[in-house]
């Protein structure tokens, strides 16, 4: 078979022949740098959204005495929104830093042109979209976790699960990198104000962020629509992992969440490689 | 052309950095963009695809660099299958495109130094390699700067710089001179012809006659897809029959003018109605003129203007299709 043949001809000594996983990783080298580079938009484009949520929802509200549920219930809702607000973050950061960057690339810039030429298959190329916007999640995540729970002039009851926390967090990151290569292969330049109009506000304001998912049981349609929404996993899974706060059973959380990430990591992946070989 | 039909090697000789058999390209909805093309580049060569925009030159190219999957036909790079080891097989490539692809996130040096680590360099040689080529390339005072500062022949330099710095066994270049000014083009071309005497394979397209004639050792004609000639440019240009091309501006009849002439006029071997103008490949300049005016008289057509000039590959382009090779 002609594939498998070594060339005899010399190649230079200096390029070795690890091949894919040499390219995967410095494949990550060079987001994990340019995030380095960036971080100073990465940081107040990260935190300023949840500051200002958590601000006005758990300090200005219960100052102005119209927090939800009332005096009496501004403790348990800080703490319910805390699970919401680390859940949005990472959701958020999956499309930022995945979708965005790769509808410019795919689009105007064709940049992705060069990365796919790097020897490795196209499909570790998209692999490696999600596991360095994943860290990216992650970082966003520990960035935010402090204000959700510092900023409340309520206390916050943590009470934190640290297995599931950590296996979570990791699901949920790499659920919403996924997304986030999903939504960057499928969005255009043209389209992108969509992605956010139509599907990252519904998103966000349907994901059980500011109630828990047991507490739409008074409004049943509501209850069994919002299933659909990745993020009402994310975010009650982190209600288990933080807070003593009521949340939807682990066991179901932990395979829907990993469906997700399977069904739109493979479907990224796949629009991925259509969009970059002809 | 090259390879008969129908040998299929298990292992292509060294000499041969790449090689396709029936390659063949049909895109949705039935375009055929490249059609059983079979051809060889040679170790060391410049091997040019020339054709006009829309003849297939870029997905042949697209074909052999892992970026356009062929609907049939096999392409070898380096005794490597492009389709079949597609990591391995870019090892073996360097790709400057037609567009900037260019890391906009990185600097100039950045772009360069993240390029050796994909293809698997050491932080240490990576960082060598990077300096040594913005000196070669004339980039080292930009180093720092952000690509998008770069003008448009300083980002085409950087982006050869990129394309050879895994020292690839071939280097494409699709359209490389496409939007330069005047002055990078020659720039670029003088770049190609160092890599070259360094003993880099290139195969380049391109739309322009004058740096296919210049730079290539062997070009290959393509048209709708396919090969129509192949071989050295000054044996493409002899393949006419005629070392000097009268091209006349004139009224009336052409068709029936050019019938005349080719009858007529000694040495005569071949003539071409295009753009308005009678081209009249001729063997033998000597008395040439006149007898072309003569002619034109008595048939009756008034002649404004008659040029001569050797051949071009714009004439070969002309004789094997029927077209002029201009945009």
């Amino acid at each position: 078979m002609t594939a498998t043949t070594t060339p005899s001809y010399p190649t230079m000594p200096q390029v070795q022949r690890s091949g894919s996983v040499a390219a995967f990783r410095a494949l990550l080298l060079r987001d994990v740098t340019v995030l380095r580079k960036n971080l100073a938009e990465f940081i107040p484009r990260t935190l300023l959204q949840p500051l200002l949520l958590v601000f006005v929802f758990t300090y200005v509200l219960p100052k102005i005495q119209l927090a939800p549920g009332g005096e009496a219930g501004a403790e348990t809702f800080s703490t319910l929104l805390i699970a919401g607000v680390v859940g949005t973050a990472i959701l958020f950061q999956g499309i930022q830093s995945v979708a965005l960057p790769l509808v410019q690339e795919f689009g105007f810039t064709r940049e992705i042109e060069d990365r796919v030429l790097a020897p490795l298959r196209v499909e570790l190329v998209a692999v490696e979209k999600i596991v360095s916007g994943a860290l990216q999640c992650l970082l966003s995540a520990a960035l935010v976790f402090p204000i959700a729970a510092v900023v409340p002039v309520t206390p916050v009851h943590l009470r934190v699960d640290w297995p599931v926390l950590i296996t979570l967090a990791l699901l949920a990151c790499v659920a919403s990198a996924s997304l986030g290569l999903f939504f960057g292969t499928v969005f255009e330049p043209r389209t992108v104000p969509m992605l956010f109009g139509v599907i990252v506000v519904p998103i966000t304001f349907l994901g059980c962020v500011y109630y828990s998912w047991k507490s739409l049981a008074v409004i049943p349609w509501l209850q069994v629509v919002v299933l659909a929404n990745p993020l009402v996993y994310i975010c009650e899974g982190f209600r288990a992992a933080l807070t003593p706060a009521e949340h939807m059973p682990l066991w179901v959380i932990y395979p829907v969440l990993v469906g997700f990430t399977g069904v739109f990591a493979s479907l990224g992946i796949r629009s991925f490689k259509r969009r970059v070989i002809a | 052309m090259s390879e008969a039909p129908g040998t299929r090697h298990t292992v292509r000789p060294v000499e041969d950095v790449i090689h396709t058999e029936h390659l063949t390209k049909v895109y949705p909805g039935g375009v055929r963009a490249v059609d059983a093309l079979s051809l060889t580049v040679h170790r060391g060569e410049i091997f040019g695809l020339l054709g006009p925009n829309g003849a297939g030159k870029t997905t042949t190219a697209g074909m052999l660099t892992n970026r356009v999957e062929p609907t049939s036909g096999r392409a070898f790079v380096g005794g490597v299958d492009v389709w079949a080891n597609p990591a391995r097989a870019k090892q073996l490539i360097g790709v400057v495109p037609q567009t900037n692809t260019l890391d906009r996130a990185l600097t100039v040096w950045e772009n360069l130094y993240f390029h050796g680590r994909f293809f698997g360099m050491s932080n240490r040689v990576s960082r060598l390699e990077a300096d040594r080529l913005l000196e070669q390339f004339h980039l080292t005072e930009r180093a720092k700067a952000p690509v998008l500062a770069l003008s448009g022949g300083m980002a085409q330099r950087l982006m050869v710089a990129r394309a050879v710095m895994h020292r690839p066994s071939i280097l494409f270049l699709d359209e490389p001179t496409a939007g330069l000014d005047p002055q990078s083009r020659l720039a670029l071309w003088d770049i190609l012809g160092e890599l070259h005497t360094d003993g880099q394979t290139i195969l380049l397209t391109t739309h322009y006659m004058e740096e296919a004639d210049q730079l290539c050792d062997r070009l290959a004609v393509i048209d709708e897809g396919r090969v129509l000639a192949l071989d050295k440019p000054a044996h493409l240009k002899a393949s006419l029959g005629a070392d000097t091309v009268v091209t006349i501006n004139a009224d009336g009849d052409l068709a029936a003018l050019r019938d005349l002439l080719v009858d007529r006029i000694d040495g005569s071997t071949y003539g071409e109605v295009a753009d308005e103008e009678i081209q009249l490949w001729v063997k033998g300049s000597n008395g040439v003129l006149p007898a072309v005016v003569n002619v034109a008289d008595a048939a009756g057509c008034t002649v404004h203007d008659l040029k001569l000039h050797e051949p071009t590959l714009e004439t070969v382009f002309l004789k094997l299709t029927g077209k002029e090779l201009r945009e």
